[in-house]
């Protein structure tokens, strides 16, 4: 039995799968673990049985509770040992264990000798391993050495310490912070790393405070920076001060631009791109300041290193998608980087040159890039496609190739988002360019022949019937249609019905072939589909039982679904079934923000005591309840907006009071939330007195006093107007809260009878026309564009004068019209010299509002900008206008 | 670990052998939480990666939205792995410091074998380079120098020390893998 299982043996060692690992298992190499425990040390054997231990570790295996704190016990055993090689093994075990906070105490004696040590090795090592272990109260007892391996002259130990200081801020910031001191002057250490590791630590203490951060940058891109590394930190931290310094540049330069430009001739070439990089990444920026960065790159292009070439080609790709003018230079460079071994920079290299090319060179291009699609990953083919997407657009002319270019690549191998951008590309393709039309639909029509995606699917099939009826033949489509119904999951066959139904809505020719098709539909195993089926088979071939016109089948089928549907979900929980037919134009269409104003509240500190007015709860559902409670309210009509809170008084004041303004078509309520901040005081008998002398529109109508208010518990009193019909009407209110005032024992919370008469200052209020207009998205605003025509739009341009950044200028337009912005279009991409702003929304008497904004920069900083307005009423038009003239 | 603001940052070092599997591995971000997860990344970027010709000059790609610098020699496969916004050459340093320390610790025998009957020095290797993500040392005699001699002198890297002292460590080296 012996002798087959050494020959075994030795066939093992032949073969090259040789590995001193061989055949290592748990449960013995924990038995062997044990002499860590013998009273004569043998250090060779116990660093073997860490290694091992370590390497099971390293692949993958874990250990049980029991097992790591048997180990752990185990490992401690060898600090007896003198052996130096042994104890940095020791010390990785450690570090691997990460032991529990009680077992920690058992090293850490240990380790605060070793950190102590006159050996440097030891030194530096324990407090690498001191620190990933320990907790806050032990922090406290090492502080003193830490501070002082920090000004440690071997530069290991400094490094470990500062290190440690990195990670020990993210858990006890304020022992870190007290040691700037020591930092500061490691940050002068004549050690490269040192340097480095100081520079961030001392940025990371610091990084809240913004002067501060400034001084450090000016104070050292003037000095020597040595360590490459801390070179480089020094620009990000620098790119960092200028993108928050802002527009103080108004002279033309831009500050420490000199620094990041000399950083380009520095002898590193790390420092040389992240200075490069910097530059190109600035905001708003010129091209004077760009060309000596781009021409670093340039060189990089043609070096011997695929590292270098990739990382500036990355860099060119990117700036080219803004300044492609910037980047021809480089053309001849990225020509020759088409054949780079390296896929990727051969990926990056085409791309770029599709963006800066002209309209000759792109079906070279287009023949390269085919030769190797299936070679790259789906990251840099997505890169592709969004390149060809945009060269579509700029050269239309060139659509056939480019989109049998997308349909082919639609055909081979991909994963979703791969898939999801090359069909979004032929959407935009085929919405913009209208030659392009029918081929892309049918391209699209193949692709859900064979589509695994249900997402895709039934996005297409959404698309087709939007599309599909408006081209010359639309029976063509019908096949592709149908044919989902038989071979699909439950989704995609019921989008499916809802696509055949928009054909037959649309071409009446079709009418009797579609419903042939949907009543085969109703007998579809899912119920989804079945009432799909049955629903549009009433309404387009009905009896005039469910919809009366033509009109209303079509805006059924077609018009946009402009109530946002958490809006919709609240209405039908609340909707009692006894009552009458539920309405859903009494859904309101407001669409809600108040998600987001509560994450960026919660992402701010409370300020002191009920500083955050806990108003009541501020959907318009609840308002709505709120007011209709008030017998006075009760005649005003439905409930037109509701403007979000405006604060009245400063934070941390006596008294916090907010005020809510409620838009009914003929009033106009001021809702006043209350809070009392003095837990000495309860107010009796509040009431704010408004003075309405600014606003000759309005007159009183009543106002409503909280009786009580006690200490931070809020309450609402009301002032109500009476305005004009149906128009916006504008003004200026000044208001002072008046109350009566009594002492309260602060022991037994009882109030003294007697109070006395007092008022407070409040802030002015406003009522302005965005107060008039409801935030209303449309789910595609081109379609409710163009349905509304050119007749119905006025168009003005305004100079906005300097400001501080496209982006800011955008979004004060928005925020004084108070419109919905669409399809993401309140975004400014960084570095942009225009941008077209879409909006939406209702204005009061529930006439639909859509507006244009075109921005552009003119000059350094002066913004123009071009409103087109179209609405149905041209009063409206006017109005928008309005807000923008006198705003 | 990974909340390190600017500074440039580290999320693994990988050395595999010719069929992917692991000999040595450090993370430092929690974008792979479980072995699995680790598992298949080191599988993904093995099977990108191998048909490169990173022999000579270290290559570089980008997958999963993250910047890989690699390297082969022999049958060992060398691997550091950044974020998509992070300075390649950062990153290529801290390779080149990894490959020249192991290079120097295995006395140019950089094959599978050697580096896994030295596990004890790669993995003590790895530590001296990043800590937590953050760059510790990217020069290479300098972190072999901080691997083996136990006198720690900075200014004295491997290719410098005294005759003495390399044959004191090279004798050590030897009665050690001859002992296994």
């Amino acid at each position: 039995m012996a002798q087959p299982l050494v020959k075994k043996d030795d066939d093992r060692d032949d073969e090259a799968e040789y590995s001193p690992f061989l055949g290592i298992e748990k449960g013995s190499v924990l038995q062997e673990a044990r002499v860590f425990n013998d009273p004569q040390l043998d250090a060779r054997r116990c660093s073997q049985v860490i290694t091992k231990l370590l390497y099971l570790l390293n692949q993958g295996e874990t250990f049980t509770k029991v097992e790591a704190t048997e180990v752990f016990f185990a490992v401690t055993k060898l600090f007896q040992s003198k052996d130096m090689g042994l104890r940095r093994m020791v010390y990785l075990m450690i570090k691997e264990i990460s032991p529990s906070a009680d077992e920690v105490i058992i090293v850490t004696s240990s380790l605060m000798k070793d950190m102590n040590s006159k050996i440097d090795m030891y030194r530096a090592n324990a407090i690498r391993v001191l620190c990933r272990i320990t907790d806050g109260t032990l922090l406290a007892q090492i502080e003193r050495y830490l501070k002082q391996a920090i000004v440690d002259k071997n530069p290991v130990v400094a490094s470990a310490a500062l290190i440690s200081g990195i990670h020990l801020l993210q858990t006890n910031p304020e022992i870190v912070k007290r040691w700037s001191n020591e930092v500061q002057e490691a940050v002068q250490s004549r050690a490269a790393l040192v340097q480095f590791h100081a520079l961030a630590l001392l940025h990371q203490i610091r990084q809240n405070d913004r002067l501060a951060v400034s001084k450090l940058v000016t104070s050292l891109t003037r000095g020597s920076v040595r360590s490459p590394l801390a070179q480089c930190l020094l620009i990000r931290y620098t790119s960092q001060v200028i993108r928050e310094s802002g527009n103080n540049t108004q002279s033309g330069e831009r500050p420490f631009y000199d620094y990041l430009e000399s950083c380009l001739r520095h002898k590193s070439e790390m420092v040389i791109f992240e200075a490069a990089r910097a530059i190109t990444e600035l905001n708003g920026v010129t091209s004077r300041e760009l060309t000596p960065a781009i021409t670093v790159l340039q060189l990089f292009l043609s070096s011997s290193k695929p590292v270098l070439r990739f990382a500036a080609v990355r860099t060119l790709n990117k700036v080219a998608m803004t300044h492609p003018m910037a980047v021809t230079n480089c053309n001849i460079d990225m020509e020759s980087l088409i054949s780079d071994q390296n896929r990727s920079i051969a990926t990056l290299a085409i791309t770029t040159l599709l963006k800066t090319g002209n309209e000759s060179s792109v079906d070279r291009l287009m023949k390269q890039i085919t030769n190797f699609m299936s070679d790259i990953a789906d990251e840099f083919k997505i890169v592709v496609v969004e390149a060809i997407r945009s060269l579509c657009l700029k050269f239309p002319l060139k659509y056939r190739s480019l989109m049998n270019f997308l349909s082919n690549i639609l055909r081979e191998e991909g994963g979703f988002d791969y898939k999801k951008a090359i069909v979004d590309s032929i959407v935009i393709l085929i919405r913009d360019i209208p030659d392009a039309k029918e081929a892309g639909l049918l391209h699209l029509c193949e692709f859900i022949e064979d589509c695994e995606f249900t997402y895709l699917s039934t996005q297409i099939l959404h698309f087709l019937g939007i599309e599909g009826p408006k081209t010359s033949d639309p029976s063509k489509y019908i096949r592709y249609v149908y044919n989902r119904v038989h071979l699909e999951n439950a989704v995609v066959r019921a989008s499916a019905v809802s696509t055949l139904a928009k054909f037959g809505a649309a071409v009446d020719a079709l009418k009797p072939r579609i419903f042939v098709l949907l009543r085969r539909c109703l007998f579809d195993s899912d119920d989804e589909v079945r009432d799909r089926a049955t629903l549009y088979l009433n309404t387009i071939g009905g009896d005039g039982s469910v919809v009366e016109t033509d009109k209303d089948v079509k805006d059924f089928l077609f018009g946009p679904f402009d109530i946002p549907l958490v809006n919709l979900e609240t209405s039908l929980k609340n909707y009692d079934p006894s009552e009458e037919a539920f309405d859903i134009k009494a859904v309101s269409k407001e669409v809600k923000s108040q998600p987001l104003a509560e994450k960026k509240a919660t992402g701010k500190k409370p300020t002191g005591l009920g500083a955050p007015p806990i108003g009541p709860p501020s959907t318009v559902d609840a308002y709505e309840r709120m007011l209709s409670a008030i017998p006075e309210c009760a005649n005003f009509g439905k409930l037109f907006k509701s403007s979000a809170p405006v604060e009245l008084t400063e934070a941390e004041t006596e008294y916090a009071v907010n005020v809510v303004k409620h838009i009914f078509d003929r009033h106009v309520v001021f809702q006043y939330n209350c809070t009392n901040t003095i837990p000495e005081q309860l107010l009796e008998d509040v009431v704010v007195i408004v003075d309405a002398s600014e606003a000759d529109e309005f007159s009183v109508l009543f106002s409503k006093p909280l009786r009580s208010l006690p200490y931070d518990s809020p309450g609402q009193t009301f002032v109500a107007f009476e305005k004009p019909e149906g128009v916006p009407t504008f003004g200026k209110f000044s208001n002072i809260l008046k109350f009566i005032v009594k002492e309260v024992d602060p022991t037994t919370g009882e109030a003294e009878d007697d109070g006395v008469e007092d008022e407070y200052q409040l802030e002015d209020l406003e009522v302005v026309a965005a107060d008039y207009v409801l935030k209303v998205g449309v789910s595609n605003f081109r379609n409710a564009w163009e349905s509304l025509g050119p007749d119905c739009e006025r168009v003005d341009e305004y100079g906005l004068g300097p400001r501080e950044s496209l982006a800011e200028a955008v979004y004060t337009v928005i925020n004084l019209l108070g419109l919905q912005p669409c399809e993401g279009t309140e975004e400014v991409p960084p570095n942009s010299r225009s941008h077209q702003c879409l909006l939406s929304g209702v204005f009061i008497g529930n006439v639909k509002v859509l507006v244009r904004l075109s921005f552009g920069l003119d000059g350094p900083k002066d913004v123009a900008m071009k409103l087109a307005v179209r609405s149905e009423d041209e009063t409206v038009n006017d109005a928008i206008h309005e807000i923008v003239a006198s705003g | 670990m990974a909340s390190q603001g600017l500074c440039p940052s580290i999320k693994n070092i990988l050395l595999l052998d010719s069929e992917g599997k692991r000999v040595a591995v450090k993370y430092y971000s929690d974008d792979w939480p479980t072995n699995n997860a680790k598992l298949a990344f080191e599988k993904f970027v093995f099977s990108k990666t191998v048909k490169s010709n990173a022999r000579t000059e270290a290559e570089v790609t980008l997958l999963e939205n993250n910047i890989i610098i690699y390297k082969f020699v022999q049958d060992l496969h060398f691997f550091v792995t950044g974020g998509d916004d992070e300075n390649e050459l950062i990153l290529a340093s801290v390779l080149q410091g990894f490959f020249d320390a192991v290079t120097l610790l295995l006395r140019s025998n950089v094959d599978k074998r050697e580096a896994l009957e030295n596990l004890d020095l790669i993995l003590l290797c790895l530590d001296e380079i990043v800590d937590g993500g953050m760059i510790l040392e990217t020069n290479g005699p300098l972190i072999a120098e901080k691997v083996t001699s136990h006198s720690l002198d900075a200014d004295a890297p491997l290719s410098e020390q005294t005759l003495t002292q390399a044959w004191a460590t090279a004798r050590e080296h030897l009665t050690r893998t001859l002992l296994k």
